[in-house]
């Protein structure tokens, strides 16, 4: 552990603020001659609220890879809980404790929303072979014990209705909120939130904000999220990372951010004379 | 109304999980059960159980092998008759080895070899998807089955290069060989059938079986979750091949009695069992047993309406049967393309309003 884990803070609403959770030190990750991230760092913090803004391509998504294990870094350094992460796959960043959703949904379709719901703690569950094949011991425990579980996650996102119904069937704003259901049954220290707004109406932006900030506030959860609608963005988060074409432009609470003479110029545009 | 939920409470999640949650299904599941083991028996004749009823038990096991694979983890093979062959002849081995070991134990261990060569042509299926997948278990099934033909080992240097299966009995009641009676075939058959699909069911309704489907529906968003794609797809290999090759087991020593592994273990094995997990239902049990039961019954039944009852000679029969499963192939594929399962569960819904669909 490190210094900065030791200090924290309250914020305005009460939440409490810890120290660093996940540091990204100097990321350059590079696609051939393409670099989609340049020399950033930034820190997340013990339950915060933490958003990544910028415009189309200036590689927010990446970022999130990045933190998520798909894409490995030609420089710089992951730390996650004051350790060095080494290169990894992505399902062992998931055991580390870090689930994501994806800006484009990524459910199972074929699954029922109580199946995929479960697939969320696949790796609590340790039952071995036999004791599966036979449903019997373990198997049989475990099953009903995650269950108990997962259903207090559908209760918590109002999706009871549609436990057994194929995720295929259902319409886009509850598949996002299904996908957040899975992320949420893993119990993951580290949420992350790719577009969890992308293509909703004001009603659903609204539902899903006030499920973001209720995960965050009940259970904990440190999120980091990429979103466009900067109404939200402004609301939700405690601090924002501004990115633009790889580099980061800003990085500091939303008002400071939004004063920033940089970041209104990478969003308006900017006169070249 | 004729198909009743109501008053059918659940009260833990461990009744809400059972296979079958509904009342009148769990009792109909339980009569198939008692009238297959203790009916059926007394009144099966030879000829019932070598056209009908064994090839059906053994196709059954060998459609839910391909569906744990292709259905449920969704890695396609065409190399189940090679797999099948690998069953066939690692039983064929075991029994002339070891004549003094069950012949049941031969079987069990004939799966376990099948499983470990199944493992080893699964290992492309990490780099590979889809067709080239198909194309890579193809490799195998004429692999497999020039290797059995071409090293006289796998024979045990026979004259005809054919395997024949000696008798072994079971209790004291012969279950292979020449003098085996039909209900002891039967009976063997349906044993691994009943307690192979079982475990079927509880591998794909828990852990193991979510790790497959998740990677069949959307492989990234399963490793995000922390699947490792390479235990699951290589456990359903394991699991599958293990299936098949107990069905090649059985095929060859009980029921043919006697093989060779090109007739009984060629290409059109391979797409025989891939067309009945495909006409039964991708990923569902029920869709394995239904589509084994089309295809075996489908040609007996033309069979004997051509020939039984239409008086039409044998060869032409023979080639109008043909006709007529492919067309029907085509027929349901066009109407119903996720299977007879599917059909079945559009009738139970339909059953639960009726005769009150408003």
């Amino acid at each position: 552990m490190n210094q900065q884990m030791q200090d924290g803070h309250v914020t305005a609403d009460g939440r409490q603020i810890g120290g660093v959770l996940m540091d990204m030190k100097n990321i350059t990750l590079r696609f051939g001659g393409v670099v989609a991230i340049k020399d950033i760092s930034f820190d997340i913090r013990q339950g915060e609220i933490r958003a990544i803004i910028g415009p189309n391509g200036a590689g927010k998504s990446s970022m999130l890879n990045v933190i998520s294990g798909f894409y490995v870094p030609q420089e710089g350094e992951v730390w996650f809980r004051g350790e060095k992460r080494g290169p990894m796959r992505p399902y062992q960043v998931a055991r580390l404790g870090i689930a994501r959703t994806f800006q484009n949904i990524a459910l199972f379709d074929g699954m029922t929303v109580l199946d995929n719901i479960m697939t969320g703690r696949l790796n609590r569950m340790k039952a071995g072979f036999f004791s599966q094949a036979l449903w019997w011991g373990r198997a049989e425990r475990e099953e009903n014990e995650n269950r108990e579980q997962v259903e207090k996650i559908i209760d918590f996102l109002e999706i009871q209705n549609i436990r057994k119904t194929p995720v295929g069937r259902l319409p886009y704003g509850l598949k996002k909120r299904v996908e957040l259901a899975r992320a949420l049954a893993a119990e993951p220290q580290l949420l992350l939130l790719d577009e969890p707004m992308a293509g909703m109406n004001v009603e659903e932006k609204e539902d899903m904000s006030r499920f973001i900030l209720d995960v965050n506030d009940e259970f904990g959860t440190t999120i980091a999220l990429i979103e466009h609608d900067m109404g939200v963005v402004m609301d939700l988060s405690d601090r924002v990372v501004v990115m633009d074409y790889g580099r980061k432009i800003g990085d500091g609470t939303p008002d400071e951010v939004r004063s920033n003479q940089e970041v209104i110029d990478a969003y308006l545009g900017v006169a070249h004379d | 109304m004729f198909y009743r939920e109501a008053g059918d409470f659940k009260t833990t999640y461990r009744d809400d999980g059972q296979t079958f949650p509904i009342r009148l299904d769990r009792w109909g599941y339980y009569v198939i059960l008692a009238a297959a083991f203790l009916v059926v028996p007394i009144y099966i004749d030879a000829y019932w159980a070598n056209a009908v009823l064994v090839p059906f038990l053994i196709y059954a096991i060998a459609a839910l092998g391909l569906n744990v694979l292709t259905g449920y983890a969704g890695q396609v093979s065409l190399g189940t008759g090679g797999f099948m062959a690998v069953g066939a002849y690692a039983v064929y081995k075991l029994m002339t080895s070891f004549p003094e070991v069950s012949i049941v134990i031969h079987i069990l261990l004939a799966g376990g070899i099948t499983a470990a060569v199944g493992v080893l042509f699964g290992l492309p299926s990490l780099r590979i998807k889809g067709f080239y997948l198909a194309v890579a278990t193809l490799a195998a099934q004429f692999f497999l089955v020039w290797l059995f033909n071409k090293v006289p080992w796998f024979y045990n240097y026979s004259a005809s290069g054919q395997i024949t299966a000696p008798t072994r009995r079971v209790f004291g009641y012969a279950v292979t060989g020449p003098t085996t009676s039909a209900p002891a075939k039967y009976l063997i058959c349906l044993c691994f059938l009943f307690v192979l699909a079982w475990a079927v069911r509880n591998l794909t309704r828990g852990t193991l079986g979510r790790k497959w489907m998740a990677i069949r529906d959307m492989d990234i968003a399963a490793e995000i979750i922390g699947v490792n794609p390479l235990t699951a797809k290589l456990s359903a290999f394991a699991v599958s091949s293990f299936l098949i090759g107990i069905a090649g087991a059985l095929l060859f020593a009980v029921y043919l009695g006697a093989a060779d592994a090109n007739e009984a273990f060629g290409i059109n094995k391979s797409f025989l069992v891939l067309f009945m997990i495909i006409i039964g239902g991708l990923g569902s049990i029920f869709g394995s047993f239904a589509g084994a039961a089309f295809l075996v019954l489908l040609p007996v039944l033309l069979k004997n309406i051509l020939v039984g009852s239409f008086g039409w000679p044998t060869n032409l029969a023979a080639h109008i049967e043909l006709m007529i499963v492919g067309a029907l192939i085509v027929f349901f594929l066009i109407v119903e393309p996720h299977g007879l399962a599917r059909l079945w569960q559009l009738t139970k819904e339909k059953l639960r309003l009726w005769p009150f669909p408003h």
